[in-house]
């Protein structure tokens, strides 16, 4: 007993101290705890505008006065929502946060491929981060082209368009840092014994992450680059005035915001299955299939991007072929689903808090899945397109998806982290406050989506009694969602106040990451060349 | 190669902690530096698309736009980096054979390769900007011309500068390992650094390999 406490006395937090020593360090988990605090400070940004729009819309009268200016202030905000959370959150969040935190961790190695470019890519994040901030409060007309950017808008618009366009140029590289990395590291720093099919998913998914940071985001570089040379040297290669094409923006945009929807989910997919058969106590069911599905979606989600252009005058015949192709990229999605499902099916199941994440990722995440196919549809996307459907369809891949694995990941990887135990009721109060605030926000913009009412608008007719009941629904749901984020992070923090020191496998889980100390020491494992002894999952 | 000091038993001075040897950091920065290769090609690949694009729509304007690029010049840069390329090439050579004096004059010949093209490429900007050839909306060239012909020019300048900063780099990036090759740093078990560079350096000639005869050779 006395050697463990000794040995638990030294971790990499306190074996150097300072704020140099965090400045200039290379290491892993270092830098992922940076990550994790900077974009859960991103998460609470983008929040705060949500509960703005959700408020302004909650009557049809609004909170802010009925007149042109203040129309643009609305737009402000649902643009610097979308903005924050895609660019400063969930893309870094699980990748770059909890990725950076476990990968090395869970190859057994003792740090990724290149801690100087780790580094790097956290610094590039801070630089592209400040570079947004400086554009919403450094005195420019704020950004109200939605996260889309499209021109002509976006060229014509007095906004804050080539900063804020500049900042998510450099995150860009951040995430390209990230992805090389990683790929780089699961080839190349495997633990002896590790062969690719004995690799715990979420390596699999981080991988095919990966791939796509590395292949798509240079693609919004450019696309990025040729908007600000469209603004400050007139182009005109999107600008139709100019005889160019302002569709071909949306296809390079799409290009790369297609795949980075799965550079959003791909990670989170990665954690639910850790989760689900850790809690489960069960070998996962159709590990091949599951690791198969991820490279899957990593390829045919390149071919996709169409479908977001369905009524942008593309033409028919690509709409078609788009349609289709976005149907096929659905089966991979689904495999897994039904993978999970096996999984639990005559498992010993146990709710400890990530469980509970992790399960209502599963509802939450099938309901967003399945909304997407009417979307996929020629005909009925005529419909929905450009409506609240499609905010709903999003909000539940990717609240309900991506931000509640990762908050499964949070509560999963938290022991090993900090070395803290959180409360555990606590922390399942807030799950449940979250699941129902979240189906309360977003369940009802399908009825508003389907009736119509189209979205970025910041007002809406007050004769549809439909629509108030729905607007006024999702406001309380948001407002409820709020709350319950606030419990979950609240508990987590608390817990580093407490002395519930967390044992090194709170869970009993089967991979490497947990045979370290938790937290880790410096180079992670105590041995030089940590060795795999046991397959994953191989619970008994 | 043909080593003859088995490198996976030997950790040369410059292996970073968490490698095992210098193999695996070799292979790990060859298969890093070749991901960021597909990243610039990706890059690169946009301006490409819109030339496609461009040039499907505006056929004639994209042949009358060539034209008024000097071809010469265009192949004399050709020429240029392509033996900054093979200069380079067998400089790394010399550094894994322990030739340091000829790989440093190699390197160096390789920098003046990549400046002369610089110099040739200020000649040909500095004469379209006296004709008023700008790109896209300042365009103002007075001569014969067709109708959306500044596209082209924005896709020229854009394709071109793009390159030229890519070259800019990785003129520093030679710089950089010349300086450490001077200094001694580099032998038969330890020159990832001077090959990785190489390999940028071979990506940028091979863009303009790409670029010359699509913006210069239209007809
Ligand atoms: C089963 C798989 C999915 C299908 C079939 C699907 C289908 C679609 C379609 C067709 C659209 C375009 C709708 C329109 O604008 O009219 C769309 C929009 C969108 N989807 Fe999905 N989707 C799927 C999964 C996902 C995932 C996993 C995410 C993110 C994690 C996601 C995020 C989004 C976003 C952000 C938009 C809207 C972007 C915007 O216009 O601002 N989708 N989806
Ligand atoms: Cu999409």
């Amino acid at each position: 007993m006395s050697t463990t406490t000794q040995q638990n006395d030294v971790n990499f937090y306190n074996c150097k101290k300072g704020f140099m020593s965090w400045a200039y360090t290379l290491d892993h988990k270092r830098i992922g705890i940076m990550y994790l605090v900077a974009s859960c400070v991103a998460l609470f940004a983008g929040g705060a505008f949500a509960l703005m729009i959700r408020a302004q819309l909650a009557t049809p009268g609004g909170m802010l006065p009925m007149t042109p200016e203040y129309k643009d202030t609305y737009n402000m905000w649902f643009t610097l929502h979308g903005v924050i959370m895609v660019f400063l959150f969930i893309i870094p969040a699980i990748p770059a946060a909890i990725g950076n935190f476990i990968l090395p961790l869970m190859v057994g190695a003792k740090d990724v491929a290149f801690p100087r470019m780790n580094l790097a890519s956290f610094y590039l994040y801070v630089i592209g981060a400040s570079i947004a901030l400086y554009g919403i409060v450094g005195g420019e007309t704020p950004l109200t082209t939605g996260w889309t950017f499209y021109l002509p808008y976006s060229k014509e618009t007095a906004g804050a368009v080539i900063t804020m366009t500049f900042a998510a140029f450099v995150l860009g590289f951040s995430s390209i840092f990230t992805g090389i990395n990683f790929i780089v590291t699961i080839h190349k720093l495997r633990a002896p014994g590790m062969s690719w099919y004995k690799m715990p998913l979420l390596l699999w998914a981080l991988y095919a992450t990966s791939i796509l940071q590395v292949l798509a985001t240079p693609v919004l570089g450019i696309t990025l680059m040729l908007l600000i040379a469209e603004r400050t040297l007139q182009v005109g290669i999107f600008d139709p005035a100019l005889g160019g094409d302002p569709v071909l923006f949306q296809h390079f945009f799409w290009f790369y915001s297609h795949p980075a929807v799965y550079i959003m989910i791909l990670p989170g997919m990665g954690i639910i299955s850790e989760v689900i058969s850790c809690f489960s106590r069960k070998v996962i069911f159709g590990y091949k299939a599951i690791a198969n599905s991820s490279i899957a979606i990593a390829v045919i989600s390149f071919l996709v991007w169409g479908h977001h252009m369905f009524l942008s005058g593309q033409s028919v015949y690509a709409g078609l072929v788009f349609s289709f192709l976005t149907f096929l990229v659905a089966i991979p999605s689904a495999i897994k689903v039904f993978n999970w499902v096996a999984t639990l099916h005559r498992a010993s199941i146990t709710f400890e808090a990530p469980m509970c994440y992790a399960l209502s990722f599963l509802f939450l995440f099938t309901i967003g899945g399945l909304t997407g196919l009417p979307l996929a549809t020629l005909s009925t996307d005529i419909v929905l397109h450009d409506t609240y459907y499609v905010v709903a369809h999003f909000h539940y891949v990717m609240f309900g998806g991506t931000v509640i694995a990762f908050f499964a990941g949070l509560h999963f990887y938290w022991p090993k982290m900090v070395g803290k135990m959180y409360n555990e009721t606590v922390a399942k109060i807030a799950c449940l406050i979250v699941f129902i605030g979240f189906n309360v926000t977003f369940f009802s913009q399908f009825f508003l989506g389907y009736t119509g009412m189209p979205r970025r608008y910041f007002t809406y007719d007050s004769s549809n009694e439909l629509w108030s009941q729905m607007h006024g629904f999702s406001s309380i749901g948001a407002f409820i969602l709020g709350f319950g984020v606030l419990i979950l992070f609240s508990n987590l923090l608390a817990s580093l106040f407490s002395d519930r020191k967390a044992p090194n496998n709170p869970w009993g889980a089967t991979t490497m990451d947990w045979e370290t100390q938790s937290p880790p020491i410096l180079e992670n494992f105590s041995e030089d060349v940590p060795v795999m002894k046991k397959a994953p999952y191989e619970y008994d | 190669m043909s080593s003859k000091v088995d490198t996976s038993k030997f950790i040369p001075r410059f292996v970073s902690h968490h490698f095992s040897n210098a193999d695996q950091e070799f292979d790990s920065c060859k298969l890093g530096m070749w991901l960021f290769l597909l990243t610039e090609f990706m890059l690169f690949g946009g301006i490409f698309v819109a030339y496609v694009v461009f040039r499907t729509w505006y056929p004639e304007t994209f042949e009358s736009g060539a034209e008024k690029l000097d071809w010469k010049m265009g192949a004399v840069n050709t020429v240029i980096l392509i033996t900054s390329s093979v200069t380079m090439a067998v400089a790394i050579r010399d550094v894994q054979l322990n030739k340091k004096g000829r790989a440093l004059a190699l390197m160096l010949i390789t920098v003046l390769c990549g400046m002369g093209f610089l110099v040739v490429k200020y000649f040909e900007y500095h004469h379209k900007f006296e004709l008023g050839i700008f790109p896209g909306g300042f365009f103002s060239f007075m001569g014969d011309h067709m109708s959306n012909e500044h596209l082209y020019f924005s896709i020229y300048f854009m394709a071109t500068a793009t390159h030229v900063l890519h070259v800019i780099l990785g003129l520093i990036a030679i710089l950089w390992v010349s300086w450490r090759t001077a200094k001694g740093e580099f032998y038969e078990a330890y020159y990832t650094p001077v090959e990785m560079v190489g390999l940028y350096w071979h990506l940028v000639d091979l863009i303009w390999i790409f670029l010359f005869p699509l913006l210069y050779l239209t007809k």
